[in-house]
């Protein structure tokens, strides 16, 4: 075992988290994201434009050299934290780490260098092509690739894609004659058809991509597109634990909040033991969830050997510390919480779409049954 | 003793400095253990950030790390905190803050060197939780205070020669407030200490029985009506060795349950691998967790996440020893020993079976704090969530019904 690295903010984390919490205590309130919830336009493209664009954090995996920011997994983590916390309709897992965090693991060459240019740029918004709820599977069948030239033409069909009606670029698993690729599609290529379906988490689009005859380039081969994969899915899972640490961390704050003010019987209602001591597990809930998800973002940051071990020890914790989170949110608010005009749902519907995004806790503590030498009967 | 009181900040240089000094007067892996705890002390390289001539330097505690760094790449062993828990976890930040020079001269040396044990005199059969209810009283008789009561849970009192002892100074004054802080030499006539028999059938605590005792008004710590807020003090120390490294993976309750699963095919289940794995998830996210805070208290940065470090701990080797337990099926049945034993200072309970483990994890959840209190102590300090109505805090002590 490999020394534990820092579980701790440096500077530079605080400075990123003050910068954007500003941001979206301007841009982001939760009264903008319900609102948008009863529109037709779930995605706040001008907060994408200030989060990925003017503040360069689309960028943050890349390279400088690419057009990005030159930072790791433990800056996207506070991002993460803070978006989440503010449950911000923006694409940014999709984007910044899923799409990104594929093609920063294949091989370099000039379409997945110039892909990695725009999505840092924030000009163009990625997505990675598998359902959202994909960990530890075997590669995908679901697209098949015929050769085209130096390129690919793709035929399939593949659900619950994070962001698919939105994103610019697909980075996209397909069998080339029983071989593994990853192949990038442009958003307007022709037979390239987007769906979005209503989602538990109205914040969070997916939807459904069909392939029919698409064009695509090819960014990994059969040397390197599963290793490529199962990278991005290890950090995406990884880093959702800050998603998760953020949202928990929120659904605490505003039970606290109205534990101090609301009164029934003469008191607060924070003076009673029955909540003071679920307030008080769940702080502590959430405080072995922050050193666990730091510890998975240090492991990818560090291309550290535990990495895998780190993103489902985190999966297989901060998932159900997020939903228990938001759900005592919900009751400790007794009725106000369980309307519609309160934001608590909006934490409970994405804790509890973030506990199937990437896995669920009990398939990563399959997983890390494997990882571990404990297995199963 | 070097004299550097007029020297600013110190710089982690020039506590390398100090090691380095200290390393070349004394052979840090020939010199008697003892003896190099002692030059340690003296060079201030015990508790950098403790005054000057208190074993420390005045030094920021981030730079304790700089000194476990150094003395291990000199060779020196880490010490074994074991030596004297109670004393060096909460024995010497107490003395440091509240003692008088006097009393820092004389009790921090042989405490650091493991040669004067300590115990902590706070809990009594009537005050657990409730510890500002205690009835131990100590009357004024001139330059003494004549002791008189009973306190129990005390670890290590028949090896201990130095006591943090609470006691009851004014029954008149509320509960909080007529309480005053004592250093008990347990030598004393009038000490008598006897085993206290636990659920696992050994003798790890301590009643002890205070009759008549007369401590000198010289080791009285701090004011007289002061004892809560010391007491608090040394509450809030909690026992974490800076620049100790972090516990390894699988190194709690989950080693023999992994071990077990690993070695035999035969007990395993679908219902029990979740549990397994659960209890490792657990298991490893605490471990992270009581790093976060090693590294924050390294940093010079404590919070207060070690009441719910302890919280965790609890639940999780109860959890977890019960696991064991289940796992060894019919061997389960089986108790190693209950034979009274003492156990004594540095010993280890090691190679007991499950069943000790699972009925001594009942302990963790009650012994320091219990959870209920821990949770109130979060709720309280961190949350900030008002307090309950209470009616005891404004009568006089001695009007609380017990």
């Amino acid at each position: 075992m490999t020394e534990i690295p820092s579980l701790l903010y440096s500077e530079i984390e605080d400075d990123v988290r003050a910068t954007l919490r500003g941001l979206l205590a301007d841009r982001c309130s939760w009264n903008d994201v319900l609102t948008r919830v009863d529109t037709d336009e779930p995605y706040d493209d001008a907060l994408w434009k200030a989060v990925g664009e003017d503040l360069g954090l689309a960028g943050l995996l890349v390279p400088e050299e690419l057009g990005g920011a030159g930072g790791t997994a433990r800056e996207v983590a506070v991002v993460l934290e803070e978006l989440a916390r503010a449950v911000a309709p923006v694409p940014y897992l999709a984007s910044a780490v899923l799409a990104v965090g594929a093609l920063l693991a294949a091989p370099e060459g000039p379409a997945r260098d110039g892909a990695l240019g725009a999505l840092a740029a924030g000009a163009k918004v990625g997505t990675l092509a598998v359902p959202a709820t994909t960990y530890g599977a075997p590669f995908p069948l679901t697209v098949t690739g015929a050769p085209d030239g130096d390129g690919l033409v793709l035929t399939g069909a593949v659900t619950s894609v994070l962001a698919a009606d939105r994103a610019d670029l697909l980075v996209v698993p397909v069998v080339v004659a029983g071989e593994p690729y990853l192949a990038l599609v442009d958003g307007t290529a022709p037979g390239l058809t987007r769906g979005r379906i209503t989602t538990l988490d109205a914040t969070r689009p997916v939807g459904p991509v069909t392939l029919d005859g698409v064009p695509a380039a090819v960014v990994a081969g059969p040397d390197a597109a599963e290793a490529a994969l199962r990278h991005a899915l290890g950090l995406g899972a990884a880093l959702l634990a800050s998603e998760q640490l953020g949202v928990s961390e929120r659904a605490l704050e505003e039970a606290v909040n109205y534990l101090k003010v609301r009164h029934q019987f003469g008191r607060p209602i924070g003076s009673y033991q029955a909540l003071r001591h679920r307030a008080a597990d769940l702080w502590a809930d959430i405080a072995a969830a922050r050193a666990t998800a730091r510890y998975a973002a240090a492991a990818f940051a560090d291309g550290s050997p535990d990495a895998e071990v780190a993103a489902s020890l985190a999966q297989a914790y901060c998932g159900d510390v997020a939903v228990h989170a938001a759900e005592e949110c919900v009751q400790m608010h007794g009725g106000i919480g369980f309307t519609w005009e309160h934001p608590a749902h909006l934490y409970l519907k994405r804790a509890m779409s973030l506990s199937l995004l990437l896995g669920t806790a009990d398939r990563h503590r399959t997983v890390l049954g494997g990882l571990v030498d404990l297995p199963p009967a | 003793m070097p004299d550097n009181t007029s020297v600013g900040v110190v710089t982690a240089e020039e506590v390398r400095g100090r090691v380095r000094d200290l390393a070349a007067a004394h052979d840090p892996a020939g010199t008697d253990p003892v003896a190099f705890l002692g030059h340690r002390f003296d060079a201030g390289l015990a508790w950098v950030h403790f005054p000057v001539g208190c074993g420390g330097l005045g030094a920021p505690r981030a730079l304790q790390q700089v000194v476990e760094q150094e003395l291990a790449a000199a060779g020196a062993k880490p010490p074994n905190v074991y030596r004297n828990p109670i004393g060096l976890g909460m024995g010497a930040p107490t003395v440091a803050v509240h003692g008088t020079d006097e009393q820092r001269r004389r009790l921090l040396r042989p405490l650091w060197t493991g040669e004067e044990v300590w115990c902590q005199l706070f809990s009594e059969p009537g005050a657990g939780s409730d510890l500002a209810g205690l009835a131990t009283r100590a009357v004024r008789d001139g330059d003494d205070w004549v002791v008189n009561g009973q306190k129990v849970w005390t670890s290590f009192a028949h090896k201990a020669r130095w006591a943090m002892l609470l006691a009851r100074t004014d029954p008149d004054l509320p509960k909080h407030q007529g309480l005053t802080y004592f250093f008990l030499d347990m030598t004393l006539p009038g000490v008598e200490v006897r085993p206290l028999r636990q659920a696992t059938g050994q003798a790890e605590f301590n009643e002890v029985f205070l009759t008549d005792v007369r401590i000198p008004d010289a080791m009285r710590a701090d004011e007289v009506g002061k004892g809560w807020a010391v007491s608090n003090t040394t509450l809030m120390n909690e026992r974490v060795a800076i620049g100790g490294g972090a516990a390894p993976r699988e190194g709690g309750a989950i080693a023999p349950v992994a071990k077990l699963w690993r070695e035999h095919p035969e007990v395993r289940t679908g219902g029990l691998h979740d549990r397994v794995m659960r209890a490792w998830v657990e298991g490893e996210v605490a471990r992270l967790a009581n790093e976060r805070i090693r590294q924050q208290l390294a940093a010079g940065k404590p919070g207060p996440e070690g009441s719910a470090a302890k919280i965790s701990f609890a639940r999780i080797n109860q959890e977890t020893t019960r696991l064991w337990l289940e796992l060894t099926g019919e061997d389960g049945l089986a108790y190693d020993d209950w034979t009274m034993r003492r156990v004594d200072l540095g010993g280890s309970d090691g190679g007991r079976g499950p069943g000790y483990y699972y009925i001594r994890a009942k302990g963790n959840s009650i012994e320091g704090g219990t959870t209920e209190i821990l949770r109130g102590v979060i709720a309280d300090r961190v949350l900030e969530l008002p307090r309950e109505p209470r009616s005891d805090t404004k009568l006089p002590w001695k009007e609380i019904p017990r």
